[in-house]
């Protein structure tokens, strides 16, 4: 299981927690454990096709995905996922 | 001979008189799914996780703003507060009403014969970082959140400090730790706590998110980031008054996350909208640095996508944003525009800057020189014609990045020293022996 760091405008839908548990070999597998534990997710992270929703980013223990395989990036026990909105900085 | 259009330099830096009231007339909307939030310190929408923006009601607005009740204001960006989200703050900087200086010998070098430059080198922490801080400033007295902190590729770190200062309210200073010295120097001078991080900017700026989270302080450039990207829209505002309330043909601004390329659009759209100036088309072009080139790389290969940088490699440390929050729209704008995103290699960007001190007597930092070089480079592509009006944005002085001038000339850092073109060398205090030297050709 990996752990998710929630940002805190979607912590209503994980009931306050600001990080969660979520199974799954990759983190698109990791995203849709997550969204089927907190349905109210789904609108927020992804698109109707699957895809992450472009003001979304999501880092594997640091890096963003995008520099590794995306949503195919492999995930093992102990790694954390984090959830960002995408529209901050500069 | 230059010209230049200036109004008077700010006199106080005490607040402008409040004669606009009424927040109501301002509210912050989503700008994905348009939902409606009420002023705070929030940066997403809650429905859809898209970002939030400033609205104003500008058909009311439209009877009450009138181009004579601005002139007749103090200097300075809040001449324009019934387009700008807060008011401002109890004690803030002189900020803005920087000169539009028409740029005759520049613009023969490189083929523009109605070029004008925003000298924007000449605010109180020497770049635009100014305008949008002194909106973050006001939205954070407004807030109670007590402290000013920003992710910094170092322009913002000087501009966050000085305000915070003003305030008499610490700052954070987050930064790469492999940022110029003199942009450290500058934001430590103001008293803030700066702290260097290993790791590029986009790294600072992931840590910052959280960082926001946990500390609640006022983050400019993210919980406070609505409020903080409405000051780009004074660089708008100040050229359409300084043109007497007209556009140019072309803008071209250098764009590092594509926030401020992205106010100026909205800056002349709302000035159109309240009738202070006639509605026409505007190209915008942009400039990055090649080794940072995510928004110029999408717009020359015709994508929507904007694909990261992971390691930036420039010298342009002011536009290294690897992964751009405003990327995709400011590709948008360009490409609706009709105008174009350049991307710079350091040589022509170091050349630039000298071409500009040489020729029109102002000193800019790396993205200035960026943004002349994109001028350049969109007039030899034809996105900006030889009778075009173009004004570009010297967005940074060059005291900030003085090594930069000598990039590709001089690989030593820091100090002018001897053998450099232009400086002599150290002469006996006698004048005899000055003269001499003068007359055998210097």
């Amino acid at each position: 299981m990996s752990a998710v760091r929630i940002p805190p405008v979607l912590r209503t839908a994980t009931g306050g927690q600001k990080q969660v548990v979520a199974g799954g070999a990759t983190v698109g597998e990791v995203l849709q454990s997550l969204v089927a534990a907190y349905p109210a997710l789904e609108q927020q992270l992804l698109a109707p096709d699957g895809s992450l929703n472009r003001f979304v980013n999501v880092f594997l223990n640091d890096t963003d995905i995008r520099h590794l395989d995306a949503l195919a990036t492999p995930v093992v026990d102990r790694d954390t996922v984090v959830l960002l909105p995408a529209m901050a900085g500069g | 001979m230059t010209t230049q259009i200036e109004t008077p330099p700010p006199r106080s830096v005490g607040p402008a008189p409040r004669e606009a009231p009424g927040e109501a007339r301002v509210r912050l909307a989503c700008r994905r799914c348009g939902l409606p939030v009420a002023l705070g310190p929030v940066y997403v929408c809650a429905a859809c996780f898209g970002p939030l923006e400033v609205a104003y009601d500008l058909d009311s607005l439209r009877e009450s703003i009138h181009a004579d009740t601005i002139e007749a204001r103090p200097p300075g960006v809040w001449r324009y507060r019934e387009l700008l989200p807060v008011d401002p703050p109890s004690r803030g900087l002189a900020v803005g009403s920087t000169p539009l200086v028409n740029g005759t010998r520049l613009g023969a070098a490189i083929g523009i014969d109605r070029l004008w430059l925003k000298d924007d080198t000449r605010n109180p922490s020497l770049s635009f970082k100014d305008r949008p801080v002194a909106m973050a400033a006001a939205a954070v007295e407004r807030f109670g959140m007590g402290t000013l902190a920003c992710a910094s590729t170092g322009n913002l770190a000087g501009a966050t400090a000085a305000a915070a200062a003003a305030l008499g309210i610490p700052a954070y200073v987050f930064i790469p730790a492999d940022l110029e010295p003199a942009k450290i120097d500058h934001a430590l001078a103001y008293g803030a706590t700066v702290v260097p991080i290993e790791g590029t900017y986009d790294d600072v700026n992931r840590i910052c998110l959280e960082v926001a989270d946990e500390t609640g302080w006022g983050f400019v450039n993210i919980n406070l980031r609505p409020f903080y990207a409405e000051g780009s829209k004074t660089l708008a505002f100040e050229i359409a008054e300084s043109l007497g309330w007209r556009t140019p043909d072309v803008i071209v601004a250098p764009i590092a996350s594509g926030a401020m390329f992205t106010k100026l659009a909205k800056g002349f759209d709302e000035l159109a909208a309240v009738g202070l100036i006639e509605r026409r088309p505007i190209r915008l072009v942009g400039g990055q640095a090649a080794g940072c080139a995510p928004v110029a790389t999408a717009w020359e290969s015709g994508s929507d996508i904007v694909e990261p940088v992971r390691f930036p490699d420039t010298i342009v440390r002011s536009l290294a944003i690897g992964n751009p929050a405003d990327g995709g729209y400011a590709v948008e704008l360009a490409r609706g525009s009709g105008g174009s995103i350049e991307a710079i290699p350091d040589e022509v960007t170091a050349a630039t800057i000298r071409d500009v001190a040489r020729l029109e007597g102002i000193f800019t930092e790396t993205a200035g020189g960026v943004t002349v070089a994109a001028a350049a480079a969109a007039r030899r592509r034809g996105v900006i014609g030889p009778d075009d009006e173009v004004v570009a944005l010297l967005t940074g002085n060059g005291l900030k990045t003085p090594d930069a001038r000598q990039f590709g000339v001089d690989p030593r850092p820091h100090r002018a020293g001897p053998g450099e073109p232009g400086l002599a060398p150290a002469l006996p205090p006698r004048f005899g022996e000055v003269l001499a030297w003068l007359e055998q050709g210097s």
